[in-house]
């Protein structure tokens, strides 16, 4: 889901890093908060930052024979709402940009929009769903994370298809052939970040219930069980 | 099942992870594409160029990695202080529960 440094013209450039933003400021804005109202969640802000760290560093190989990386915002989305992950995302595409020339800073607005706000909205609101649908636990946050991570990429992929749209068959050709190489990768991927999340969420069930509980992450019933 | 739930979990990701390397098969050397396993973002890269061929790249990347060890290395960095972080919480939280119940 990495855009390549240069790789949007300037319009689009400025455009996706002013709609990024918004969200940025008001994560940083949840995130002081969170450290001042409740400075015992300190470190499981950190678990959340790291999980991003780990999964977005990690490329793995698909079916299609290529290899893309899982996202990792999904799971602190589910702990601490979707804006909390803007800033966190655009800290792990920061790093990224500068010191592994992928991605880059002109198509950091773009990279932060798929990976930092649409995943981990789509991640919060889909926890959220199964939950009132009465989904089991574990299950919420399979279908949250992994489905986030594969919304991801299709953000990426309408983001390079608005840019070059086709010459013959205009934005949808040229979406088809770019979800073709992006979502189609990810689709084992994103299972796998799926299941790495709940492997998380497990042990952090089994050892800080109470603080999920405080969280509303998980209700006395599911700790019980 | 319930209590090994994570270990049946993570072998999942392995399977999901093997399969692919057991699927593909690696191409004819006589025929065009002779690199399996490239990445995803770079493909994205040339479908770009393919699309619009005149499309100049504005900005060049600060800093690149002088080599391809350099790069993983760097990546290896980010895992390993991403995981390192993950493991120091869950094994300070498992003590911090397990002292709780002996007292």
């Amino acid at each position: 889901m990495h855009i390549m440094e240069g790789f949007l013209p300037v319009t689009h450039a400025v455009g996706w890093s002013l709609a990024s933003l918004p969200f940025v400021g008001y994560g940083l804005h949840v995130i002081k908060r969170i450290l001042q109202e409740r400075p015992q969640q300190r470190m499981l802000l950190g678990v959340a930052t790291a999980f991003t760290f780990v999964l977005s560093a990690l490329k793995m190989p698909s079916v299609t024979g290529s290899c893309s990386h899982p996202t990792g915002t999904g799971l602190g989305a589910i702990l601490f709402g979707a804006v909390a992950m803007a800033p966190i995302g655009l800290a792990v595409l920061l790093f990224q940009a500068l010191l592994l020339a992928h991605g880059g800073l002109t198509t950091l607005g773009a990279n932060v929009f798929s990976m930092a706000v649409v995943g981990p909205f789509a991640a919060y609101g889909i926890f959220r769903l199964a939950t009132r649908l009465r989904l089991s636990f574990g299950l919420s946050v399979f279908l949250a994370a992994a489905v986030a991570d594969l919304l991801t990429y299709l953000t990426t992929s309408v983001q390079l298809a608005w840019a070059f749209p086709d010459p013959n068959g205009g934005f949808l050709a040229s979406f088809g052939k770019f979800a073709a190489i992006f979502a189609v990768t990810q689709i084992p991927l994103a299972v796998s970040e799926g299941l790495l999340s709940v492997v998380v969420v497990n042990a952090l069930k089994r050892f800080n219930s109470q603080e999920l509980q405080e969280m509303q992450v998980l209700t006395r019933q599911e700790v019980q069980a | 099942m319930k209590r090994y739930k994570n270990f049946w979990l993570l072998c999942g990701v392995v399977i999901l992870l093997v399969l692919p390397l057991l699927l593909v098969q690696k191409p004819d050397p006589g025929q065009g594409e002779a690199e399996i396993f490239s990445g995803a973002d770079g493909q994205a890269k040339e479908l770009v160029t393919a699309i619009a061929p005149h499309y100049k790249p504005w900005l060049e990347p600060v800093l690149q990695p002088p080599s391809g060890e350099i790069e993983s290395f760097l990546f290896a960095v980010q895992a390993a202080l991403g995981a390192g972080f993950i493991g120091y919480y869950l094994g300070s939280a498992a003590t911090a529960a397990k002292n709780k119940a002996r007292s």
